[in-house]
């Protein structure tokens, strides 16, 4: 089995939320923590497009590269998940994250953070599987019960695309070939491009200026 | 008999100050780079797959496939 992935198509998203109420509603996801989340951009302008956000469980996961207390594993699908009883709630993961899925619930007064909390790919975490500390910490482990994230089988345009990274990305490239447009995949290249080993991702040189008109050699 | 007990009873005094001696460390040592927190399981290392990887791949397999409506629809 290959690695788990979320996909997101911006040609089918309509924005209806559907994703972030299937998650809120499968896990018992506290106020004020949006694991998943719906970006328009131009958002009133005509062609606007919508994409779902959330963890996308990334190759390299910069989240893991900064922890402190070192609570991220992967496990063997490809799910990044994170030992709530080690985490220490210092916000590193969120400023490293490029998608902004590390939410941190309110602990007590004056604002202090709570454990980190994410989108788990339904997966649960370090607790026994579909256990009521599993649940409690972690949500759902739907996972373990042979389904995919709730938010990708719900989603009722099928924009959201989640499990085994071949199949879905043979679903998008069949769905592109059909339509004829569309093929751009945001976040896929961020999360699961080629390592870098730290440094920044190499970018193509930029095209030479183009001499103005009517300017003199 | 009695002797016995009241051997027991000192050793258990004489002890008793010792115990707190082997106390472990408390504080938590990182090491850098390393998972530190609990182990987990595997997703079909459970009642529902009692260990059957097959059976689990399988599962995820007919749901993937059924996010794709082209092929639902022939």
């Amino acid at each position: 089995m290959a690695r788990m992935k979320f996909l997101c198509d911006a040609e089918r998203c309509i924005e209806c939320n559907g994703c972030a109420t299937a998650c809120k509603q499968e896990h018992d996801v506290p106020w004020g923590v949006n694991r998943r989340r719906v970006v328009t951009l131009n958002d009133g302008v005509p062609g606007e497009k919508s994409i779902s956000v959330a963890c996308m469980h990334c190759s390299d996961a910069p989240c893991m590269a900064v922890c402190p207390v070192d609570c991220f594993y992967r496990t063997d699908e490809g799910v990044v998940l994170h030992d709530k009883d080690l985490c220490i709630g210092c916000g590193y993961c969120f400023y490293a994250c490029p998608f902004g899925a590390p939410q941190f619930p309110q602990a007590g007064a004056f604002g202090l953070r709570g454990k980190m909390d994410k989108c788990t790919f339904c997966a649960g975490g370090p607790e026994k599987d579909n256990s009521p500390e599993e649940f409690a910490k972690y949500g759902r482990n739907r996972l373990a019960e042979g389904k995919l994230p709730a938010c990708a089988e719900m989603c009722s345009t099928k924009a959201l695309l989640g499990g085994d990274g071949d199949v879905i990305s043979n679903i998008y490239r069949d769905r592109v070939t059909k339509r004829g447009k569309g093929s751009e995949v945001w976040g896929w290249g961020t999360a699961y491009g080629p390592p870098t080993g730290g440094k920044a991702p190499a970018q193509a040189p930029a095209p030479a200026a183009a001499p103005a008109a009517g300017a003199k050699s | 008999m009695k002797r016995g007990f009241t051997l027991l009873l000192l050793a258990g005094v004489f002890a008793l100050p010792l115990s707190g001696c082997g106390e472990g460390a408390q504080v938590i040592v990182y090491k850098q780079g390393k998972y530190q927190g609990k182990p987990d399981t595997k997703p079909w290392d459970n009642d529902q797959f009692k260990g059957n990887q097959v059976a689990w791949e399988t599962a995820i397999k007919t749901r993937n496939q059924s996010q794709n409506e082209y092929t639902r629809a022939e």
